[in-house]
């Protein structure tokens, strides 16, 4: 269980987050969604320590990860996919990979993990001596989701993984994070401004508009609500 | 014909040798975007370390194993307490640590073992060898100089390469929180690249010592070559660090050998300012950006 509590964070004298609070449950698909500007990159990069909440706190099972550094919530087993993907483009395909599960002591498990990722992206295998900088955007976003699961992660917050992808491309996506819940047992805190192809695959789903919560319930009760989605989700 | 050849073998040897500081000075760059003002100070200290031990009987390769382990950990101590505290401070600030940090070593190893300058002894003979019938001004101690840096860019490059570690350093070099998002402990890679940057240095000290004027400011001429050495190879780079301090020791030897040898820095200054107004980027740095 992943729970967020009473979430604030502020750039200077502009608050980005207002006491956000929310739980994501095991092995479902939590959709964060909103217009530009709301606050949800901030909570992702809350959430991970990558900016310091001014009040609240985040808690991951018996962990308090509030306070703790980014790399350390990261060997708690929370991967965080960036916005514009991160992909390291002076590094190779295989090299940014590896770079994923480093911090695993288990070097065979690590191999495994390797073998595992390019199976379900066959286009990184064929590309594995490739510099990062050479890939397509479809293919950037296969090796930072692929550098996420090869932690091994209980716990995966992608931010806007949809952003400057075909829509084919983006339904694929989307199914394959369904399946991952199920398989991999894990849990998925998916920020997307494409409401509509977020909600198909959510189980809940988190409203914020100006870094307050709106509403939070079930992605069906969400996507069914004309009103909220005319207001928040554009569509 | 024959002063030409020996001026070259000279130009490899102190080149080889301004590769190494100027490797230093790479491996602080990419790890800390900072110019360590400090690294031929750094290197000036631990080589004090092996003279003194010499001084007292203790083996030379004791000596040298002492002094290089001794920069290794300056290094370490030094990113810890003087450079992580300015993280996110302006750019101005490292500039004034190192540099102060420059003065400090070298005032303290001034009161501590005297400014005048004496003689280091050296591992191997220093007299030319004899090439068929022809003596050339390359001893076996300019034989050591030429295996120890090749050696140890060798050790650096397969580090960089093919483990783990050089992954992480790599990784945090070119991406410093998108590697923290992967679980890297970006804050001891730094510590390390500081480490082995002042192992670099203080290997090229040992090897200067011997044939300079050894006091407490001995290092700093070799830092202004190694720093031309370094922009030359484009300051990103380790091979870049090795071509251009070969460059910087050839050009310099050649100013040295036919216009004088006073006329040696400012040989390194034309260097720097044709090498930049060339290609301002350094012969060996990647393009920023690929287009694809």
């Amino acid at each position: 269980m992943l729970e967020v509590d009473g979430l604030t964070v502020s750039y200077g004298p502009v608050r980005a987050l207002r006491g956000v609070s929310f739980a994501a449950r095991p092995s479902t698909i939590t959709a964060v969604l909103g217009a530009n500007g709301a606050g949800k990159t901030t909570l992702l990069r809350a959430m991970t320590g990558l900016v310091r909440p001014q009040e609240g706190s985040v808690r991951f099972d018996d962990h308090e990860l509030t306070g703790l550094p980014v790399e350390e919530v990261v060997r708690l087993g929370v991967a965080h996919v960036p916005e514009g993907r991160g992909v390291i483009d002076q590094l190779t395909v295989e090299e940014n990979l590896r770079l994923g599960a480093l911090w695993r002591k288990d070097k065979s498990d690590r191999k495994r993990a390797l073998a595992e990722t390019y199976d379900l992206f066959p286009p990184l295998a064929e590309r594995r001596r490739r510099l990062g900088a050479a890939l397509s955007g479809g293919e950037r976003q296969m090796l930072a989701i692929g550098r996420a699961l090869v932690s091994r992660p209980r716990v995966l917050l992608l931010d806007e993984p949809s952003l400057g992808l075909a829509p084919l491309v983006t339904a694929q996506l989307m199914a394959l994070l369904a399946e991952l819940t199920l398989l991999a047992s894990l849990t998925v805190i998916l920020v997307e401004q494409n409401a509509r192809s977020a909600l198909s695959v959510a189980t809940w789903a988190v409203v914020i508009n100006l870094g307050q919560v709106v509403v939070s319930d079930t992605a069906a009760a969400v996507g069914t609500d004309t009103g909220l989605r005319h207001h928040y989700l554009g569509f | 014909m024959s002063h030409f050849v020996n001026l070259s073998l000279n130009g490899i040897s102190s080149g080889m040798i301004y590769a190494s500081v100027a490797l230093g000075l790479v491996l602080v760059w990419r790890a800390t975007r900072i110019i360590n003002f400090a690294q031929g100070s750094m290197a000036m200290f631990s080589t004090y370390m092996a003279v003194t031990l010499l001084d007292r009987n203790l083996g030379y390769w004791e000596a040298f194993a002492v002094a290089l382990a001794v920069g290794l950990a300056l290094g370490a101590v030094v990113e810890r307490t003087l450079i992580r505290p300015l993280q996110g401070k302006p750019e101005l600030n490292p500039v004034i640590v190192t540099f102060g940090l420059f003065i400090l070593l070298e005032g303290v190893a001034g009161a501590i073992f005297g400014v005048r300058s004496r003689g280091v002894p050296a591992a191997f003979s220093q007299s030319g060898l004899t090439i068929g019938h022809h003596r050339v001004s390359f001893s076996h101690f300019d034989l050591f100089v030429l295996g120890s840096v090749l050696a140890l860019m060798v050790l650096m490059l397969v580090l960089f390469r093919a483990t783990d570690v050089g992954l992480r350093m790599r990784a945090s070099a070119f991406a410093p929180e998108m590697s923290r998002l992967v679980g890297v402990r970006v804050g001891r890679v730094l510590t390390l690249g500081w480490a082995l940057a002042s192992l670099a240095g203080s290997l090229a000290g040992l090897l200067v010592a011997p044939r300079s004027a050894f006091s407490p400011n001995y290092m700093d001429l070799i830092l202004v070559y190694a720093f031309t050495a370094a922009v030359v190879g484009g300051l990103e780079s380790p091979v870049g660090a090795l071509v251009g301090g070969l460059l910087t020791g050839l050009v310099l030897s050649f100013v040295g050998g036919y216009l004088g040898s006073s006329l040696e820095p400012l040989g390194a200054a034309v260097i720097l300012i044709l090498v930049l107004s060339a290609r301002p980027e350094g012969l060996f740095s990647r393009p920023a950006a690929r287009q694809v």
